[in-house]
């Protein structure tokens, strides 16, 4: 006899969302990055970001590999959405920001 | 650098940009933001470069992109807006249409310019470039494709025509 567990009901949408990670590179002084960070504050994302033009030394170095991994051209900006896939958007796209993060 | 300099900045770009036939974006917060950037950009650097774009802080390595960058006038022709958007086409800065995201177009290979030339140098630059006639005031500039207005009498680009001997 197959025993059954009691499983509450979880929303499993909501439990990717804990795990997705997703990140934004930026420029302090770019208009678009400005817009992209507004559009993922405004709606409620959980993300991190750095400005690579205020990085130095080895933590600017590194930031450009790993724009430069996602996007050769190492434009900004560029977000990396991880939630099993990895998905680059690159540019203010904000239909194509719903899309890969599901808004 | 304050918000009166990024103002400052603002009033001269858009009469400059309008006296040479150029339209800057006409959202005035986005465009204020740039100027921000703009102006951060000259304290780091010592020159406007792009705000859009990581720049190297040497001025050899970046003259391409200090402010008006190389690909503005392409950029305008392909997209309507250069890649910060603070430059655009009349259509957007009328609000006839919206601005689209325009690609890095830095370290790409330029159209080639023309057809293959079988003709000697006339009309073209010794590197290859045409030049181009403002049929209205006589106006010579030699780039890939004519202004999309006259710098000087401010007629549309259909007005001009390939310079060269008769
Ligand atoms: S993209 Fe626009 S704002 Fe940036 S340097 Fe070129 S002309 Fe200036």
């Amino acid at each position: 006899m197959a025993r059954s567990f009691p499983v509450g009901r979880v929303d499993l949408s909501k439990e990717v969302v804990k795990l997705r990670k997703v990140k934004l590179y930026a420029l302090s002084t770019c208009g678009w990055c400005r817009k992209t960070k507004r559009f993922l504050d405004a709606n409620n994302v959980d993300y991190e970001y750095e400005y690579v033009d205020l990085l130095t030394g080895n933590d600017k170095v590194r930031a450009l590999a790993e724009v430069e991994q996602y996007n050769p051209r190492k434009s900004f900006p560029t977000v990396v959405v991880q939630n099993g896939d990895t998905h680059v958007v690159i540019g203010y796209k904000e239909s194509r920001l719903r899309e890969v993060l599901g808004l | 650098m304050t918000s009166d300099e990024a103002r400052a900045l603002y009033e001269r770009l858009k009469s400059e940009a309008e006296g040479a036939g150029y339209f800057l974006n006409p959202d005035v917060d986005f465009v204020l933001d740039l100027m921000a950037g703009l102006l951060t950009n000259e304290e780091r650097y010592g020159y406007q470069a792009c705000p859009c774009r990581l720049a190297e802080g040497v001025r050899e390595k970046d003259l391409d992109i200090i402010c008006p960058c190389d690909y503005r006038d392409p950029d305008l022709d392909e997209y309507g807006a250069c890649y910060c958007a603070l430059y655009v086409s009349e259509e957007i800065a009328l609000g006839q249409k919206e601005v689209e995201p325009v690609p890095e177009r830095r370290g790409t290979e330029p159209e080639p310019v023309g057809e293959e030339q079988e003709e000697p140098l006339v009309g073209f630059t010794r590197s290859g470039m045409p030049v181009w006639r403002c049929k209205v005031c006589g106006y010579l500039c030699a780039r890939p494709q004519p202004p999309l207005k006259c710098p000087i009498c401010k007629v549309d680009r259909d007005r001009f025509e390939r310079f060269a001997w008769p």
